[in-house]
């Protein structure tokens, strides 16, 4: 695959993986993964630390999934809505078929709850560092480390980033 | 907002009061909190000086942080910005992060490690113990300027906080009339950080939170076994729930513990089930468990919450270990501040889990995250209203150790200490009439 070809690619399973989280259809954000996976939501102090304390955490599809089960059957918080900006996404490695991207996030979040309907505010901003690999010609997230700048979290953090 | 009503002012719900009992009738019903405790910026005004600067043993850091002469590490007491040092000698000192000078900044990083702080404004200089060590230009420049001839560096310290610790625990006070540390900590607290803190730790990371309430409807939160498995619906719901509702609370005056034993998965099903507790669900299970994967640290114990007044909480959840400090920014909203450890000798799989079990704690845990959001649903719902009371009867009226968890033995202990050492009186018992307190 040659390199714009890649990138269209990688542009559009980002892409797809923001809408589905911005359109709350959490239940096939586990699929953007391999089975065998990592997602790692860690805040930029323990990162520049070296410290190994996550926020969020998954090594497979079934344990992103049953954080998602938890955020609909278990999680007591207000409602709110996502809107993920992704930009400066770059390519910085490649390596027996797994390609290494960073990209720089920020999510809006519009509360819709009766004390603060419509209200929208920065909630976090950060770096995605993800590995891309193709199954079946399909790329999914081999892992995604999302180093959140916003290592004070205002209120709760219970939709994946 | 009014004033703060002055002695002898009738009033409704909350008085200020120098005495501590009055007509023999108790000064303070911590069973009735007027919500205006979580509302009043004037008392909260008063809260940084009576409370943070007064006789209490305020949680700065953990040893383990400042390992090498040199480390420092910025923190706060209440909203007082201080700096906790360790120096070339290897002791600790706490100091106020103030220029001696004209009050900027001295300690601008969180943490680190230096020989000297220096203030950017004007350049003073300060050995880590917070002794002036040099000012620029001290005798002026060609005779002209300066300081007099009897400026002495040794009478613009940077103000020290006395420092004590406690098993790797460090903790800073103003005051000089405050019991030593082990003996404000209560000997039950003491025999709960000895367990906790049997041997070196290690720091693994810190989360923060920004909550928008008052810092004192989180420490009830942390003190209030009975929302734990019922606003925490994760093990509920996936009919994983391994902490009882056996076990039970320990009070010592405004310092608590609260302690969940193990118990058999059967007894919990039946407890869900006959109490119809909502959302259990028998149908729903984790697709990957490995998530609970965890070993017995604590004997019986999976769960022990240890509350340090002001603004310590000490957590043990399952393998998860934590100091969780509240910073309070604002009479409606604070910075919860968690460290995160485990011991130096911890194998790797041991590390794993705590690393893995963080996914239920913090600002993102499973069986959490609802606190941050408890506390602002409060804060709102009694902004307008501040003097109503809230309802503190579970397990009756009384302050002391309870074999249960259905219980708000240990918030009733917060109020009756925070009142006390506010000089407050509130509720039907300070006067013998219902509804209003009165000073006499």
């Amino acid at each position: 695959m040659d390199t714009t070809e890649l990138r269209a690619q990688i542009e559009d399973l980002i892409d797809a993986y923001v809408d589905c989280l911005d359109s709350d259809r959490l239940e096939e954000w586990p699929d953007f993964f391999t089975e065998r996976c990592i997602y790692k939501v860690i805040p930029y102090e323990n990162a520049t630390l070296g410290m190994p304390i996550p926020l969020m955490y998954g090594d497979s599809r079934g344990m992103l999934r049953d954080r998602i089960v938890a955020h609909r059957n278990a999680n007591f918080f207000a409602p709110h809505l996502y809107r993920h900006l992704v930009s400066h996404i770059r390519i910085v490695g490649r390596e027996n078929g797994a390609i290494s991207t960073r990209a720089n996030y920020a999510v809006f979040r519009t509360m819709l709850d009766p004390s603060d309907y419509g209200r929208s505010e920065l909630f976090s901003v950060g770096v995605y560092q993800d590995v891309i690999v193709f199954e079946d010609g399909k790329p999914r997230f081999k892992e995604k480390i999302v180093v959140v700048d916003t290592s004070q979290v205002p209120t709760l953090l219970v939709t994946p980033l | 907002m009014g004033k703060l009503p002055r002695e002898g002012n009738a009033m409704s719900g909350l008085t200020q009061s120098q005495s501590a009992q009055s007509n023999g009738h108790p000064t303070v019903d911590p069973t009735r909190v007027p919500y205006r405790v979580f509302t009043d910026p004037e008392l909260y005004a008063r809260e940084q000086e009576v409370l943070f600067r007064g006789p209490t043993w305020n949680y700065l850091c953990l040893e383990a942080e400042l390992r090498n002469p040199g480390d420092f590490r910025a923190n706060f007491v209440g909203e007082t910005p201080v700096f906790i040092t360790r120096d070339a000698k290897g002791e600790l000192h706490a100091l106020v992060n103030r220029c001696a000078h004209r009050g900027a900044m001295v300690c601008r990083e969180v943490r680190g490690n230096r020989k000297t702080m220096v203030c950017p404004y004007h350049q003073w200089s300060y050995d880590l113990n917070g002794a002036l060590r040099g000012v620029p230009f001290r005798r002026g420049i060609n005779g002209r300027g300066g300081y007099a001839a009897d400026f002495k560096l040794s009478e613009h310290s940077l103000t020290p906080l006395k420092v004590a610790t406690y098993r790797g625990l460090v903790f800073g006070t103003f005051s000089d009339s405050v019991a030593p540390l082990p003996e404000y900590l209560g000997p039950g607290m003491c025999e709960h950080l000895d367990t906790i803190f049997n041997r070196p730790v290690t720091v693994l990371g810190f989360s923060r939170q920004l909550i928008k309430g008052n810092w004192k409807v989180y420490a009830e939160n942390t003190k209030d076994p009975y929302h734990g498995s019922l606003l925490h619906m994760f093990h509920a719901t996936f009919g994983s729930y391994r902490s009882s509702q056996d076990g039970g609370m320990v009070v010592e005056g405004f310092n608590s513990k609260m302690i969940a034993l193990r118990a058999e998965e059967a007894q919990e099903v039946s407890v869900y089930t006959k109490e119809s507790v909502q959302s259990f669900s028998k149908t729903l299970k984790l697709a990957d468990p490995s998530l609970l994967a965890s070993r017995p640290e604590f004997d019986r114990f999976t769960t022990t919450i240890q509350f340090i007044f002001p603004t310590l909480v000490i957590q043990q959840i399952s393998n998860t270990l934590a100091t969780r400090q509240i910073v309070p920014r604002g009479v409606d909203r604070f910075e919860l501040l968690v460290t995160y450890f485990g011991y130096e000798d911890d194998d790797p799989e041991l590390r794993n889990m705590r690393i893995k079990q963080s996914n239920l704690i913090g600002p993102a845990g499973l069986i959490a995250l609802e606190d941050g959001y408890a506390v602002e649903l409060v804060q709102r719902a009694v902004s307008y209203d501040s003097h109503a009371t809230s309802y503190i009867e579970l397990g009756g009226r009384g302050i002391e150790n309870q074999d249960s968890l259905v219980t708000e033995t240990a918030i009733r202990g917060f109020w009756k200490g925070y009142g006390e050492l506010m000089g407050l009186r509130w509720g039907a018992s300070a006067d013998g009439h219902n509804g209003t307190a009165r000073a006499n």
